[in-house]
């Protein structure tokens, strides 16, 4: 490290030291000298437009602001005279004269600095008032409280980097304006609410409501009763948050400074937390009715009609049912004759605990969860290739990087905050290369924009790879040293010149030559990937050649370099860790070695030879298996394959053809909706447990409010189910299933329970206590044999289902920024379904026109397996001949339309490529009681 | 259960939901916006610099700025809308229309409102104009255009009407008379005819030193004739030594009120100026040289793009840095040295905090030297004629030369030449023919709109750099205005913060709320004088820039020497 040099100056006589370059106000504040400031806010460029904060320096002509000057050897800093109070005074006194009445915030800075500084009446007119602006349903805009910092500005611009505030017109006019002085319902605002968090004055200040849900300005001044500190139940970011509560609700949310988010925080992890608050929470356990109508996969249900199917039961009603079955089953037809499906939304312990009941209680390995649905081919070509499964860097260092190369995935919708981070490594001046079939925000944010054909991955960039062999830009001595198999990458690769790829990929030669020298060449090059890449029939030779392209030209093992797959979900890394696949127990260690058995049946008490020794049905494969009558049995904990399996018509025909289904969740899902018992269980702000984010960080989450009516914990629901199969299980608490966790698996070894209540945040590999822990990896040597990578050539595999004449365009799935996968949680969240009520195709303008519709016209889409109505939306973003849609949306459930076809080595469904035909017209898609733009509300009584 | 469902969305302003399903979030750009636009600004790619210019040719175009223009814009420059809109609100020459608003007629009368012409009966024109001329012609007050010894002054689109009449104006836009054609100035060919360039050559061709040419600027006493008066031969030596490449900003955003030498300069004799700013990037080593002229000099504007391309085609050597012309939009604020920067890469033209200076980091985070025009004007005659001949003129024992930009009560009103240190008695006697016919001398403006006001009384001061600090005045750029027994200080001073109050960029507490705040109270029949004298110490301790430091000048001076008034 290196060491700042100190500077020694004069502050209000005193001697004192700073580090060079440091603001005179820090180094007051420190001191114990605080200096009123406003526009000044730690983490924001300082601009010095307040004023609040002159000081006297001796020898200058005017006073100086004490936020933006740093102290040279020998000045004489007065923070405290009378001339110096004599402005700060009349700075504040000047605001102050232009306030409202009333307050918007518990938190007004500027009142906080006046009465500090005994500040009377204000004696000057007030300015005339804007009016207020409530266009958007979490953020007021209450401009008379605005003093012009521009810290919402900064914070929208320099730090989230979404640039839609501006500071417009001049003078006593100048106004903080969204877009071109919009309202800001109507602009390009993406609600990450970083602008209210940063306002001083509340001028921006977060929507409150009451328990009618009608915002109310009383709610936004209640105090509350509690902070928890916790992280974001969304994405695999892992912010760190904390929740405001009063009555045992959550007031609001507030970033806080945690190792992937610094304090960011984006629209679902800021305002989607009502969810958990929502009205048809299910409070109490359910058994399927006799009298029920026979289950079927083609079904319409309304979550608020559920007692027509359903009948209330008590705990050990429901639980005697559920696992008495469950075990009825296995003791009649086998332990083959069960499944189980956990979620990557649960914490590490209950992904744990879930796999251990299914593979003690069940008896087999037939336990997966929805990361196969998403990464299951990147870990696979990762595991393959360089023996882990998870990412080498944070994602925060893509500010170490010189080049990012981010292909098939579109943070700024599913990953915000990391999409924030990068677009400041871009204005940092690291060079950003967006791959992407569909034009996502980012690409104005970068150096190259590569849109390539969709389904040709694998051309593009073994064209890259063709170019740093050619141009011999590889890294030959740590080929030599840290890999093997390259001699039969480099044969491979000699066939897809560039020239040859252009026509096939869409790039030309030339980008493709320039993108590969400046990978290859820069000082540290990062590789981010999403679902784009590993959705495919080819998603584990799309990684391959992702991660033969680092291993080449040597850009791994140092910070800002790597292989980074973006984790969709806040515990997928976790889970998968937990071993909720079906392939591998706790660690990534194969269920076929004998070795790793003996371990766990000695770790968990079993009999020598208990455990499975054949490798599990993965998602896909058990929708198969049940409609072949192998599997009869199920629990699906916090899973929605209803919804979010491919070929979703058959998998709600298999669900609805199980003998016996438990399901454990919050809503009534379309998946709770086939079963023959609901189990409801808490939401996550309702229970304690340790997440794994993308960065390989385990994070605390902490309960902050209870769960409502008699809902239950997870990890309490899932021991209850384990004991009605037998096991013989007695966990107080939390903590004692991490703790037995960690004694299982070594790369959490390290951690312990108290370490993670006391630093909220441990990245893994922590191998032994007090190991600080490693954010980047594979420095020295890979965990493979002999340490060393392994590159794995990849040719051309077209898509399983090309279009054709019958059906001319390609769907490709995904997701939007506001709605969360199956839309359950965030549909029910008041602020998101008004930002996003209805389900939209996307389009490109011009392939609309052709279709004689206009935005907004409703279409239908069909495909050979299904078909849905949504409204058309003009996006020039889609490129020409494909659609987009996401598959959040109940009453127009895409995945009736993908193609269940999988990638042989990961069985990942191909979600992003399918044939479908589009049609104008059609039914408008049938809401039912959520959704739509509108909240439910328990009327006051 | 018994719910109850409710609309989440509480403000008409809201997007439909309609409109949420039809497009993502925001403003749509229209392809159809796009084409126009490209076909106005070429298919090249935009430089993110180069904003106002593209901003100048929408609104030259199509007479005004729709949002949807701006948003294809944004999205052609890689830029957010707001990037877009908040430069193009910034500054008053561009006129932003929105969806549905109507936009304004084609043609736009500025009529100056600056104290020369409203001494001069601007408001009487104001209050005529708009119908006389009809709801065709936009009729707009603006702040000082800059011909106040021609006071009171018009402009018809692009067309000055100097001294106005309504029924001069009116024949202008009846005759449709809007743009301006410079004529009767020396241009390169009848500059080079007697000799210019010849000293310029004699640099490059090594037959003269810098070191020695700027030691005879630094012995000239040549000061920097912006306003800041900084010695120009030190800003030389400074700037040369930082690493390169260094950047040159030549600043004609000729704003303060009251000034108008420049453009007198310039209209006559433009490429004394070009030689001077060539020789001065000769000595300093500059890479680009970027001139920046207020956008009400259309004439100015028309003559330096035609002599610039005649100089670009047969340059006076080879190797000329490259020379950019940058228009001005319409903001005071861009003549502060850094704001005017700002306005150069695109900006808004908010001045920048210091340290660090623009002499170390300045245009494009280069070290830059940035002068005033007449600063450079001089540079020819002082190196020709030496240096011991201009800083042998001057009176009251002050040295050198300078342009007085007299406008008021005098007989002749204009540019004077005089000798630095001249008294204002001896400014209207010498050089203006005294007062004008039925106007007594009652008070004067030694500086502008920020120099402060004195009384006839004090006539006998030396005008020049430093002479006036004691008395809480400045000369800044000579802009000296005269005031008779028909006008009154105070009227003055509420004329001026008005000004100010217009001017303010908004970025600081004591500048964007202090104009306002002085503005509204000296507008009261009866001064609170304890609440401004705190005001003027706020702005003149805590504002950012000169702009707030000296805008309480006017009314500190008629509070310390006009108490009559007040009374």
């Amino acid at each position: 490290m290196t060491v700042r040099e100190t500077v020694a100056f004069q502050l209000n006589g005193r001697e004192v030291s700073g580090l060079k370059g440091e603001p005179i106000l820090e180094i007051a504040k420190r001191e114990g000298v605080a200096i009123p400031h406003l526009c000044y806010k730690p983490g924001l460029e300082a601009v010095g437009n307040c004023r609040a904060c002159v000081v006297e320096i001796a020898g200058e002509r005017t006073l100086a602001p004490a936020c933006c000057r740093a102290a040279t050897p020998g000045m004489k800093v007065t923070t405290d005279s009378q001339r110096a109070l004599k402005s700060q005074k009349l700075v504040l006194e000047l605001l102050q004269s232009d306030m409202p009445e009333a307050d918007y915030t518990r938190h007004n800075e500027l009142d906080h600095w006046s009465a500090r500084l005994g500040l009377g009446k204000p004696r000057f007119a007030a300015r005339a008032q804007p009016a207020q602006d409530l266009s958007h349903p979490a953020i007021a805009v209450n401009l008379d409280a605005c003093i012009q910092c521009t810290r919402c500005l900064r914070a929208c611009r320099d730090e989230q980097v979404n640039d839609v505030i501006g500071l417009a017109f001049r003078g006593e006019h100048s106004k903080i304006v969204f877009d071109m002085d919009d309202p800001m319902g109507a602009s390009t605002c993406v609600a990450c609410g970083e602008c209210v968090q940063a306002c001083p004055t509340g001028a921006l200040a977060t929507v409150v409501r009451d328990s009618a849900r009608m915002p109310s300005r009383a709610a936004a001044l209640a105090v509350p009763d509690k902070q928890v500190p916790s992280v974001c139940p969304y994405c695999g970011v892992g912010c760190q948050l904390t929740y405001h509560v009063k009555d045992d609700k959550i007031l609001f949310v507030e970033g806080r400074d945690g190792p992937a988010n610094r304090g960011r925080l984006c629209v679902k992890g800021r305002y989607g937390f009502d969810y958990a608050h929502h009205p048809q929470r299910l409070t109490r356990p359910l058994i399927r009715r006799k009298d029920a109508p026979p289950k079927s996969g083609d079904f319409v249900m309304d979550p608020d009609r559920v007692m027509e199917v359903f009948r209330e039961a008590s705990w050990d009603e429901a639980l005697d049912f559920a696992g008495g079955r469950l075990r009825e089953i296995r003791d009649t037809h086998g332990r083959k004759a069960l499944a189980g499906f956990g979620s990557a939304k649960g914490s590490n312990e209950e992904a744990y605990l879930f796999q251990k009941l299914v593979r003690t209680g069940f008896g087999s390995n037939n336990v997966d969860h929805c990361t196969r649905l998403c990464h299951a081919s990147s870990v696979v070509a990762l595991l393959e290739g360089i023996g882990s499964g998870a990412v080498s860097n944070p994602v925060m260092d893509v500010m170490r990087a010189e080049v990012v190369v981010l292909i098939g995935a579109n943070p700024t919708v599913n990953h915000p905050v990391a999409a924030s981070f990068i677009k400041n490594a871009v204005k940092n001046g690291t060079r950003l290369i967006v791959m992407d079939p569909r034009r996502s925000d980012l690409a104005r944010h970068a150096h190259c924009f590569l849109q390539f054909k969709p389904d040709t991955d694998v051309a593009m960039l073994n064209a890259l790879m063709h170019v740093i062999v050619t141009e011999d830009l590889v890294d030959a001595q740590f080929i030599a040293s840290r890999t093997v198999g390259y001699d039969e990458l480099r044969a491979n690769v000699a066939g897809y010149s560039p020239e040859a790829m252009a026509p096939i990929c869409g790039i030309g030669a030339e980008t493709l030559r320039y993108v590969a020298r400046l990978y290859a060449r820069s000082k540290g090059s990062m590789i981010l990937w999403g679902m784009g890449v590993s959705q495919h029939v080819h998603g584990t030779d799309n990684a391959r050649c992702l991660i033969a392209l680092a291993l080449m030209t040597g850009q791994i093992g140092r910070p800002g370099t790597g292989l980074h797959p973006l984790r969709g979900q806040n515990n997928v890394q976790g889970a998968s860790d937990a071993g909720l696949i079906p392939m591998m127990l706790p660690d990534y260690q194969h269920v076929s070695r004998p070795e790793v058995r003996a371990k766990f049946e000695q770790a968990w008490q079993l009999a020598p030879g208990t455990l499975d020794d054949k490798v599990g049905l993965t998602v896909v494969e058990v929708m198969h298996a049940i409609k072949h009558g192998v599997v009869r049995g199920m629990y699906i904990e916090g899973e929605n394959p209803a919804m979010s399996d491919p070929d979703a018509n058959h998998a709600r025909e298999a669900l609805a053809a199980l003998e016996h289904l438990v399901v454990q969740d919050i809503f009534l899902t379309e998946t709770a909706y086939l079963a023959d018992v609901i189990l409801p269980a808490s939401a996550f702000p309702e229970k304690t447990g340790s997440f794994t984010n993308t960065d390989r960080t385990v994070q605390m989450g902490r309960q902050a409010v209870s769960p409502p009516g008699d809902a239950r914990q997870d990890l309490w629901i899932i021991q209850e189910i384990g004991k009605r199969l037998g096991l013989p299980w007695d966990y107080q608490h939390v903590s004692e299933v991490f703790d037995e966790m960690r004694h299982t698996m070594p790369s959490i070894g390290g951690i312990t329970w108290g370490r993670l209540e006391r630093e909220h945040a441990v990245t893994y590999p922590c191998t032994h206590e007090g190991d600080p822990g490693e954010p980047v990896v594979f420095v020295e040597d890979f965990p493979r044999e002999g340490g060393k990578a392994r590159f794995v050539p990849a040719d051309i595999i077209p898509a399983a289902e090309r279009p054709d004449a019958e059906y001319p365009m390609v769907l490709i799935t995904g997701r939007q920024l506001e709605h969360w996968h199956t839309g359950s949680m965030t549909r029910r969240a008041s602020v998101l379904d008004a930002l996003e009520p209805d389900p939209t195709v996307l389009l490109h303008p011009l392939d609309l026109a052709a279709l004689g519709a206009q935005p907004g016209d409703l279409l239908t889409l069909e495909s050979r397996r299904g078909q849905v109505t949504l409204w058309a939306r003009a996006d020039a973003g889609t490129p020409r001949g494909a659609v987009f849609v996401a598959f959040a949306y109940y009453e127009a459930a895409i995945n009736k339309l993908t193609h269940a076809a999988l990638d042989p080595f990961a069985k990942i469904p191909e979600f992003k490529y399918c044939a479908v035909r589009v049609k104008v017209g059609g039914e408008a898609p049938r809401q039912s009681s959520y959704g739509g733009g509108q909240i439910l509300a328990t009327s006051p009584s | 259960m018994n719910r109850t469902v409710i609309p989440i969305a509480s403000s008409a302003e809201a997007p439909s939901r309609q409109r949420r399903r039809e497009a993502p979030k925001g403003r749509r750009v229209e392809p159809q916006a796009r084409d126009e636009l490209r076909r106005l600004l070429g298919a090249a790619p935009l430089a993110r610099e180069l904003l106002i210019e593209y901003l100048h040719k929408l609104q030259d175009h199509f007479g005004y700025l729709s949002a949807r223009h701006l948003a294809a814009l944004a999205r052609e420059m890689d830029l957010a809308q707001t990037e877009v809109y908040e430069v193009a609100s910034f500054y008053h020459h561009f006129d932003i229309v929105k969806e549905g608003a109507a936009a304004p007629p084609r043609l736009t009368v500025r009529v100056c409102d600056g104290l020369a012409c409203e001494m001069a009966g601007a408001q009487q024109l104001l209050a005529r104009l708009p119908a006389l001329l009809g709801a065709e012609v936009r009729v707009l007050a603006a702040p000082c255009i800059g011909r106040c010894e021609q006071a009171p002054a018009a402009v018809v689109g692009q067309h000055p009407v100097a001294p106005a009449t309504a029924e001069a104006v009116a024949s202008a836009v009846a005759a449709g008379c809007t743009t301006h054609e410079p004529a009767g100035f020396i241009d390169l060919q009848a500059y080079k005819d007697e000799g210019g360039y010849a000293l310029l050559r004699t640099c490059i061709a090594g037959e003269l030193e810098v070191d020695d040419v700027i030691k005879a600027l630094e012995d000239s006493g040549l000061r920097g004739l912006g306003g800041a008066g900084f010695p120009a031969g030190r800003k030389w030596r400074i700037v040369r030594s930082e690493p390169a490449p260094r950047l040159m900003a030549v600043n004609i955003d000729e704003g303060e009120p009251g000034t108008f030498k420049d453009r007198v300069y310039l209209e006559r004799d433009p490429h004394r100026f070009i030689e001077g700013m060539l020789i001065a990037a000769w000595a300093v080593g500059i890479a680009k040289i970027y001139v920046y002229l207020r956008d009400e000099y259309h004439g100015c504007r028309a003559l330096l793009e035609a002599e610039l391309v005649k100089l670009r085609a047969k340059p006076p050597y080879p190797g000329m840095p490259e020379i950019e012309l940058r228009r001005g939009a319409g903001a005071y604020i861009c003549g502060e040295e850094s704001a005017m920067i700002e306005s150069i890469e695109g900006k808004r033209g908010i001045p920048r905090l210091r340290p660090p200076y623009v002499a170390q980091v300045g245009l494009f985070g280069r070290p830059t030297l940035e002068h005033n025009f007449e600063t450079l004007y001089w540079v020819r005659d002082i190196l020709e004629q030496g240096s011991a001949w201009f800083a042998s003129q001057g009176r009251h024992e002050r040295k050198g030369l300078r342009s007085f930009s007299v406008s008021g009560r005098v007989k002749f009103p204009g540019v004077k030449l005089a000798p630095a240190g001249i008294t204002m008695r001896e400014l209207i006697d010498e050089h203006c023919g005294g007062m004008a016919e039925g106007h007594q001398f009652y008070a004067y403006l030694p500086g502008g709109a920020s120099g402060g006001i004195l009384p006839a009384s004090m006539g006998d001061i030396p005008l020049d750099f430093d002479t006036l600090q004691p008395y809480g005045c400045f000369i800044g750029s000579a802009a000296v205005m005269v005031l008779s027994q028909h006008d009154s200080a105070v009227g003055a001073a509420r004329n001026l913060m008005r000004f100010f109050e217009h001017e303010s960029c908004g970025q600081c507490t004591p500048c964007r709320n202090g104009t306002a705040k002085v503005a509204a109270l000296i507008a009261q029949p009866k001064w609170d004088l304890e609440l401004l004298a705190d005001l003027s110490q706020v702005m003149r301790d805590a504002s950012i820039c000169g702009l707030g430091q000296a805008a309480p000048n006017p009314v500190d001076c008629v509070v310390k020497y006009f108490p009559g008034e007040l009374a």
